[in-house]
């Protein structure tokens, strides 16, 4: 297999799962500006949701003014924005006909469909009363083209680059959400409405709100969302899933190829902490440094695989 | 009900049919079709059309038009009534085609080498060493088995009573055989009960017999199996989908510039465990933009030393870069002359008169006449810069004639020709409508021609434009066995 | 007479990481007057190099640097031994024919004042042309109109350019004098070389010129920059249809940062043959 041809199944996948995080993180600010007296204003919402997609500076250098409609047609469907969810698919969608071969029919058409679609969707076609179902149609989107990858996808080389890309994305869209909110999870953090909001719209965030409460069966608890979201192996989006995930794609790497080495490694290093680590010791110890530093580890794992496997 | 009382045959009275006979009752090889086709309907046809489209969608097969953004990925349309040849027509196609391939490698080889031809005073030289289309740096190399064209798309019309012209040989990098491949997909499911009902040979072994092909072509200095690549400028090419279909295909990776690089006098892919040898590349690339450190030093999709590698024997370049002289539209008014030349034999298949504006006596000729003739720029390609003196205006040719007179050497000139016609669905039923043909050929440890090849169908009524860029179809075409 | 040559080549990048690739025609041929005693060239991977000997008869050695760090030194050097044939090459036997050395290239192209130039030094009678007198002319002719002056010009000025502005390097002189000599029909060739000079001037010592195709002959030399034909002080590396297409060194580098070259030419007389054993 081409280095790039690697290359581009780690992102187009990778940009699939960006188009859904950018969609439940729009859905965040969207259910926040329709709950009344939310603290610090929904200004501050949508804020912290640029900056929780990483692209706070890329809409502040359009110098816009930052009212909903702006941030959302930003997040969306923005074509100069390499994140909008427009632009997220768009590259995943380049990505996979430029390896057109590598994928299958199932999973072509899945993301060549989505981008047909959203390839010509005007700004005015989302208000705010169209706006949930577009919102569901983009996560329907991309589970659809998941669904189409694990189904049909043989599990050779190409699955395993495809895995990497999906799963380092949401570890790292993970961390940052928890990274945005971390100062309302710390111990001590008392259960006001308004903490108690934020931890919602954390959850929320991840679509943990209902399992959360299947899975602890008790009020939100911050030390129990932030070990929801960090170490619990049962929660899909969790950090210690996503590793698990990212760790078992490039252990068959290795054995396929004997190469890879390094990003097991990390990833292997990575794992064990988070599978030891008791969420009391994470939280007394500092949780933003733990989750800056994961973000920087994802980034070095990102680039290991790059250099290991060639992507040129 | 699709009476064939209501097709009537040539959409012109000079057009050959290639359905019905003169006298309105079709040709031995499309008696049974004739007949299946009263049994369909309108609705039928509108059903599968559909249908058909949706297979094409779903593999992914468009075609990319420049300067057309909105449609930058578009169907080719395909229609669905094949087009047939009887086993006898297509033994006379192969054999002159087979020949006329032949001599074309043989007149590669020797302009590259001794300019025998130029010697004999059959060619002027300034036609060879003055052509652009000459590369002088190819001189005195021999590639693999001698063979500069390895995969051919001859282009080929029937006109008035029903004659055989090669209209273009195509020596570069000819496309369509992707269409041809997926048109017999459709149609097998489509419609198998046709192909219970006829003999029509196989033509899903081509990708197979590429591979053979560019296999027997590896450098004498690769021992062991040869790595094939197919070389694609990338996925905004018009042909994008042929370059990856037929990797797919074969089984072997489709490359762009950057996977490759040039190290120890090799050529490498980069692959996910390092790098890996490629002694056979296919290249989708223009000869101009296969090497910026020996061509065009502004080509980003090319392999610096690329030209290098080849003429140090270490990789083969599939075609051979300057095959283009022989497919040169001034050379190929002295195609017949090169066939005999080599050959010793007259050529089976004819050319289509053809007049050279660098003559003084034919530009002349082609000045006074252009409301009849086809003029074409000597290099354009894809119904792009040409004229059809019938269709065009007064205007139109006056501007024309000027562009000829500026530069005549530019421009060569043919008559309108009357393509034949084959049955195709319309709106209305089935009409008229003007095709021709190009099967693809093979040359490497042996010569081989796929049965049939694609026909191109100008869909537009009266149209004689067949160019997927100009609003051409497709069709299947059936050579059906004895 | 034995001749010592050394040329050096040094590329610098401001970055590391880019990829090279060149093709180097740096040897230098046999042929009458001109005979080898020792050469070398030594460059990173010149053992793993594809060779092969191109249209024009110049040995190709294809090298490929891939991210190595630090300058990239290519050198050349040799004894060669040359002797005075007036400039006559004679009948070399590369692939390419005659025809082939009337082909334009951009940086031949006639200008209407080159056309005008090769008219005017066109010596014929009866329609034929005198080619001795009509190259001696050329060159006499260049020589006189076209000023030598170092740095007026650049690596792809073309003739044409070079002739309208009446001054340029010894290339210059050269694209000219091919481009008239092949607009009166006579086959002509650039040839990169080396000459050997009194002071220690290394810009002269890297060094061009012209040859072209003489009926009874073969290839015969001129050298528009010293109005001279070559004698034993010229050596003959490489030819082609121009500068681009004879250099000794022609490269595509891909990466990061920019190139600085350095050339070191030295060629000067070596003493009598060392005895062999």
């Amino acid at each position: 297999m081409l280095g790039r041809t690697a290359a581009s199944l780690f992102w187009m996948s990778r940009y699939m799962e960006r188009a859904e995080n950018i969609a439940r993180l729009t859905e965040v600010g969207y259910r926040s500006a329709l709950t009344p007296n939310s603290g610090g204003g929904h200004r501050e919402d949508w804020r912290s949701i640029l900056v929780a997609a990483g692209c706070l500076d890329a809409f502040e250098a359009k110098k816009r003014p930052a009212t909903p409609e702006a941030i959302r047609a930003f997040l969306l469907l923005d074509r100069d924005h390499p994140s909008s969810v427009r632009s997220c698919v768009e590259i995943a969608r380049n990505n996979a006909r430029s390896v057109r071969t590598a994928l299958t029919s199932e999973m072509w058409e899945a993301l060549n469909s989505t981008w047909n679609e959203l390839a010509d969707l005007q700004p005015e076609r989302i208000g705010p009363a169209r706006l949930p179902e577009f919102l569901d149609w983009v996560r329907q989107r991309s589970a659809m083209f998941r669904g189409a990858t694990i189904g049909t996808l043989l599990r050779t080389e190409g699955f395993h680059f495809s895995q990497i890309g999906a799963f380092l994305e949401r570890a790292d869209n993970t961390a940052r959400i928890l990274k945005m909110k971390y100062a309302v999870l710390l111990p001590g953090t008392g259960s006001s409405d308004r903490n108690a909001y934020q931890w919602e719209t954390i959850l929320r965030s991840v679509s943990a709100h209902r399992s959360y409460r299947h899975f602890f069966q008790e009020a939100y608890r911050p030390n129990n969302i932030a070990e929801f979201l960090i170490l619990r192996q049962e929660m899909p989006r969790s950090l210690r899933y996503c590793t698990d995930q990212v760790q078992a794609s490039l252990a068959s790497l290795v054995e396929l190829t004997e190469r890879g080495q390094m990003g097991l490694a990390l990833a292997g290093a990575r794992y064990g902490k988070l599978a030891q680590v008791q969420i009391d010791a994470l939280l007394r110890d500092g949780l933003g440094a733990f989750l800056d530093q994961f973000i920087i580890d994802t980034a070095e794992m990102a680039e290991a695989v790059a250099d290991e496997f060639h992507f040129v | 009900m699709l009476k064939k009382q209501a097709y009537v045959a040539g959409g012109s009275p000079e057009a050959y049919d290639e359905m019905l006979q003169a006298d309105g009752t079709p040709r031995p090889q499309y008696a049974e079709l004739t007949r299946w086709l009263e049994g369909q309907t309108r609705d039928g046809f509108r059903h599968k059309q559909q249908e058909a489209d949706a297979i094409f969608r779903r593999s992914g097969i468009t075609f990319a038009v420049y300067g057309d953004a909105a449609a930058s990925e578009r169907l080719i349309p395909f229609d669905l009534i094949p087009r047939i040849l009887a086993a006898s027509e297509w033994r006379f196609l192969q054999r002159g085609i087979e020949q006329r391939v032949r001599a074309l490698n043989t007149f590669l080889y020797d302009i590259y080498h001794r300019q025998e031809i130029v010697r004999a005073g059959r060619i002027p030289a300034e036609m060879v060493t003055g052509n652009s289309a000459f590369l002088p740096e190819m001189m005195g190399f021999d590639p693999p088995r001698n063979v500069y064209a390895h995969i051919i798309g001859t282009d080929i019309v029937r006109t008035g009573a029903g004659g055989f012209f090669v209209l273009e040989d195509n020596l570069r990098t000819p496309s369509g055989v992707s269409y041809m491949l997926e048109n017999r997909e459709a149609m097998m499911r489509l419609f198998p009960e046709l192909f219970a009902a006829h003999r029509v040979a196989q033509i899903e072994q081509y990708p197979e017999l590429l591979r053979q092909t560019l296999e027997s072509v590896a450098p004498a200095q690769c021992d062991g199996d040869p790595t094939i690549a197919v070389l694609t400028p990338g996925m905004f090419n018009s042909a994008y989908f042929e370059h990856a279909f037929l990797a797919d295909q074969m089984g072997v990776e489709l490359v762009m510039g950057s996977d490759l690089i040039v190290e120890d006098g090799a050529l490498f892919m980069r692959t996910i465990r390092g790098r890996e040898q490629v002694h056979v590349l296919y290249r989708r690339i223009d000869d101009d933009f296969i090497d910026p450190l020996n061509f065009r030093a502004d080509s980003l999709l090319g392999v610096p030393g690329l030209f290098d590698l080849y003429r140090a024997g270490k990789v083969t370049l599939v075609n051979a870069p300057g095959t283009g002289i022989a497919d040169d539209k001034a050379i190929y008014a002295y195609v017949p002359e090169i066939v005999e030349f080599y050959t010793g034999e007259k050529p089976i298949l004819n050319n289509v008169p053809t007049f050279r504006c660098a003559v003084d006596d034919e530009c002349t000729h082609v000045l006074d006449n252009l409301q009849d003739l086809v003029v074409k720029e000597v290099h354009g390609s894809g119904g792009y810069g040409m004229l059809i003196g019938p269709h065009a205006s007064k205007m139109q040719r006056r501007e024309f004639a000027s562009r000829i007179q500026a530069n005549p050497s530019n421009y060569i000139a043919q008559p309108t020709l009357s393509l034949s016609t084959c049955p195709s669905f319309e709106s209305n039923g089935i009409g008229p409508r003007h095709v021709d043909l190009r099967p693809f050929v093979l040359v490497g440890d042996q010569i081989r021609i796929t049965p049939g090849g694609l026909t191109r169908v100008a869909l537009k009524k009266g149209s004689l434009v067949v160019n997927s860029s100009q609003g051409g179809g497709t069709k299947d075409t059936w050579v059906l066995e004895d | 007479m034995r001749i010592a040559i050394s040329h050096q080549s040094e590329y610098t990048y401001d970055r590391d990481g880019g990829t090279t690739v060149q093709a180097l025609r740096l040897s230098p041929p046999r042929h009458a007057g001109q005979s080898i005693e020792h050469w070398r060239i030594s460059a990173p991977g010149i053992e793993t190099a594809a060779r092969y000997t191109d249209a024009f008869g110049n040995v190709v050695h294809l090298i490929a640097s891939n991210g190595e760090a630090g300058p990239l030194r290519v050198a050349a050097e040799g004894v060669v031994h040359t002797t005075d044939t007036a400039g006559i090459v004679g009948l070399t036997d590369e692939a390419a024919s005659p025809a082939v050395y009337l082909r334009e290239t951009r940086l031949t192209k006639p200008s209407a004042a080159i056309a005008a130039l090769a008219q005017s030094v066109h010596v014929h009678s009866h329609g034929v042309t005198d080619e001795m007198n009509t190259l001696h002319g050329l060159m006499a002719t260049l020589h006189a109109q076209v000023a030598y002056e170092i740095s007026s010009t650049h690596a792809a000025t073309s003739a044409a350019e070079a002739f309208a502005g009446k001054r340029g390097v010894c290339q210059d002189h050269a694209h000219i004098f091919l481009s008239a000599a092949r607009q009166l029909g006579i086959p002509s060739r650039y040839v990169t070389g080396y000459l050997l000079t009194d002071g220690a001037d290394a810009e002269a010592a890297h060094h061009a010129w012209a040859e072209a195709l003489v009926p009874h002959l073969g290839w015969v030399g001129f050298d528009p920059a010293n109005k001279t034909c070559p004698t034993e002080r010229y050596i003959r590396l490489a030819v082609g249809l121009d500068a681009a297409i004879a250099a000794p060194i022609r490269g595509v580098r891909r990466g990061p940062g920019a190139e600085t070259l350095v050339v070191t030419v030295a060629v000067r007389q070596a003493g009598e043959q060392a005895p062999q054993q």
